[in-house]
């Protein structure tokens, strides 16, 4: 069997703050394949973005702690390597990139700046060889007139361009993965058609992995080959995005499904909501996190947190009922 | 179904705001043409929604409807009272009518006030109760029509999470038993499974209290949910309008298709089978916006007229009107 690109193995990671102590990802495994495309999708809170931003040692610690879990990228552990090991791999190996384009720009230094500056810290290379590569990088993404540009700041820029060099320096150094979080939630539809379409150019051309993080479940059937869905922390479902979209077997991602409104169709119903909120982090996570707003809760789901294991072939689910008949499992 | 009776005229709005340079002397230099001339309809009971992207200008079109821009040009009647040329009293009487629910349920709720001063004030302003007792249960009563327990009265804003201070937020907007409700992106700021209830709150509320809505969103597929007739603005001007599903099934207006072959659909089948219309560039500054057709720099059926002639309003029939050239 092929070994995967990254194997993150029962990753627990929380924060303390003054109220206590935030419980933010309770336990998540999960394996990525070289080229695969896997889509993380959950809910403001549920842990998407810690879970990416601890294996590549960018939250804080402290407030943050990582409690337990390996994260290996091609066999190495990402969590047991020293700042040096890591800033090897961050930006070279794994690139990122972030939601807001704006705050993850510096204001008061040109792009030429910010662009070269991504790929001379892993690869040597003379000022002009830097402006060459810098050019060819965002003429790559879509930039209109670069020369020019590249003496601008990122004021100047637009949302969608913003992003589009966000990404020119992700992907600068040729990265074997690119995580995306939430890249295109602060654009309007059009540009974020622009954007997907350009991250799924440049992942075919270069042949990368993407974990794509995001709350909108219409972007993950665009584009994701696999999904995880997550809630309060915890993994609930992971299958193949065909699966997931015609043959959800997790309640949450039932009722998250059948709360979105389609613009392709006529309308047919009432939106199904689930009532509630999810529970506060700040609890120490006992049973199933999804119970209390569950419509086919059992008495076990109050008790116990079901296990992530298999309901079909390449199709997992951490539940203790199954759907179709709503009788334990 | 009976004769639809028009509730809100909205003729030729315009919002201009000035750009000025100078610190002391300050010139007026230019001016963001924020909503540069848009006219249409709302009939009572109904939904209609305003689409487009950020900077289009539909949230300036809301709160100048509402009066809380002064207008640059135009006319706005609500319920046959003219809004901008309305005297003081007759405004306020306007204001009892016609309510915002606001976009971000954090930012629009007083941190220092509970949930009972929120929700009493514009029974205050508007001098509704005569005295405490009367407001303190009127307003537990609008707690329970929004689905939220009397009890909480005395809690402050940030003991709610977003999807419960949306719904104070509309307990307010209702407060005054209104007719119209601007509804500026009520749910954006909400996750997927809590915007549904904060939906389908609007929802029942409009047929218990026979409320008209402006609903305001960039949420396209929402849109086609909520709405009963739809209108798309582009850079200020409304391009498109119709019945929501001529809109989502005949879009005319090469930005009205372009934009909703953008909109994601929630299932790989079919949103992979789909031919996109991926647009070109951004939305040109509304300082500066194009001549002719706004929509002609990025527009992929550009021809001769575009860059020079404004299109028409056009009738294309069964209350369908579009601005463009091509038809």
């Amino acid at each position: 069997m092929m070994d995967a690109l990254l194997d993150i193995q029962d990753l627990k990671v929380c924060f303390h703050i003054p109220e206590g102590v935030v419980h933010a990802v309770n336990g998540i495994s999960y394996k990525l394949n070289e080229s695969e495309t896997l889509a993380v999708v959950g809910e403001s809170g549920c842990g998407k973005s810690v879970s990416m931003l601890s294996i590549l040692g960018l939250i804080p610690l402290p407030p943050g702690e990582i409690l337990d879990g390996k994260a290996l990228y091609r066999g190495s552990n990402l969590l047991a390597m020293s700042e040096e090991q890591l800033e090897e791999i961050r930006g070279k190996e794994i690139a990122m990139v972030f939601q807001d384009p704006m705050t993850s720009l510096n204001p008061v230094l040109t792009i030429r700046r910010q662009v070269t500056e991504a790929f001379r810290t892993h690869i040597p290379m003379s000022q002009e060889q830097a402006e060459t590569r810098a050019i060819e990088l965002l003429d790559l993404v879509g930039i209109p007139d670069v020369p020019q540009r590249l003496r601008e700041y990122p004021h100047q820029f637009s949302g969608g361009m913003r992003q589009r060099a966000m990404i020119a320096m992700a992907l600068s150094c040729g990265p074997k993965l690119l995580i995306a979080d939430e890249p295109t939630t602060a654009l309007d539809v059009t540009i974020q058609a622009q954007i997907v379409e350009l991250v799924m150019r440049m992942r075919d051309q270069m042949g990368m992995a993407v974990i794509w993080i995001t709350h909108d479940l219409g972007v993950v059937a665009e584009l994701a080959d696999r999904v995880i869905v997550m809630y309060a922390g915890f993994m609930v479902e992971e299958a193949d995005v065909h699966s997931l979209y015609q043959d959800p077997r997790h309640p949450y991602t039932i009722a998250l499904l059948s709360a979105l409104p389609r613009a392709d169709r006529r309308r047919d119903r009432r939106l199904k909501s689930i009532p509630g909120a999810p529970p506060s982090l700040l609890v120490e996570p006992r049973g199933c996190p999804f119970a209390r707003r569950c419509e086919l809760v059992l008495e076990r789901c109050w008790a116990e947190n079901p296990p992530l294991d298999l309901c079909s072939p390449n199709h997992k689910i951490a539940c203790w009922v199954d759907v179709k008949t709503g009788k334990p499992r | 179904m009976m004769a639809k009776e028009t509730l809100v005229e909205v003729e030729n709005l315009k919002k201009h705001f000035p750009i000025t340079r100078g610190i002391i002397i300050q010139r007026t230099v230019g001016a963001v043409q924020a909503v540069d001339g848009i006219s249409f309809n709302i009939f009572r009971g109904e939904t209609l929604g305003l689409v487009g992207e950020s900077g289009c200008g539909k949230t300036t079109a809301g709160r100048t409807i509402l009066a809380l821009y002064p207008v640059t040009e135009g006319t706005v009647k609500i319920d046959g009272m003219d809004v901008h040329n309305a005297r003081k009293s007759d405004l306020l009487a306007i204001r009892c009518k016609a309510q915002m629910i606001f976009q971000d349920p954090f930012a629009s709720l007083n941190p220092r006030w509970t949930v009972s001063a929120i929700v009493s004030e514009p029974l205050r302003v508007h001098k509704l109760y005569s005295n405490h007792q009367e407001r303190s249960d009127a307003v537990k009563e609008l707690l329970e029509l929004v689905g939220l327990s009397p009890r909480l009265i005395n809690r402050f804003p940030h003991e709610f999470s977003g999807g419960q201070r949306q719904r104070i937020g509309v307990a307010r907007a209702v407060a005054t038993e209104p007719c119209f409700l601007v509804c500026d992106e009520p749910i954006s700021a909400l996750d997927v499974s809590i915007q549904a209830q904060v939906v389908n709150l609007l929802e029942d509320l409009q047929d218990r209290l026979n409320l008209t809505y402006l609903f305001i969103a960039h949420d396209l597929s929402m849109v086609r949910h909520i709405c009963d007739r739809v209108a798309v603005m582009y850079l200020g001007k409304i391009v498109e309008l119709g019945s929501k599903d001529e809109i989502y099934e005949k879009p005319l207006h090469p930005y009205t298709v372009a934009l909703l072959s953008a909109v994601p659909i929630p299932d790989p089948a079919t949103s992979r089978k789909r031919k996109r219309i991926i647009l070109e560039g951004d939305i040109p500054s509304p300082a500066n916006p194009p001549a002719g057709c706004h929509f002609h720099t990025r527009c992929p059926r550009v021809f001769e007229p575009c860059d020079k002639e404004e299109p028409e309003w056009k009738d294309v029939g069964s209350g369908h009107y579009v601005a463009c050239h091509l038809f």
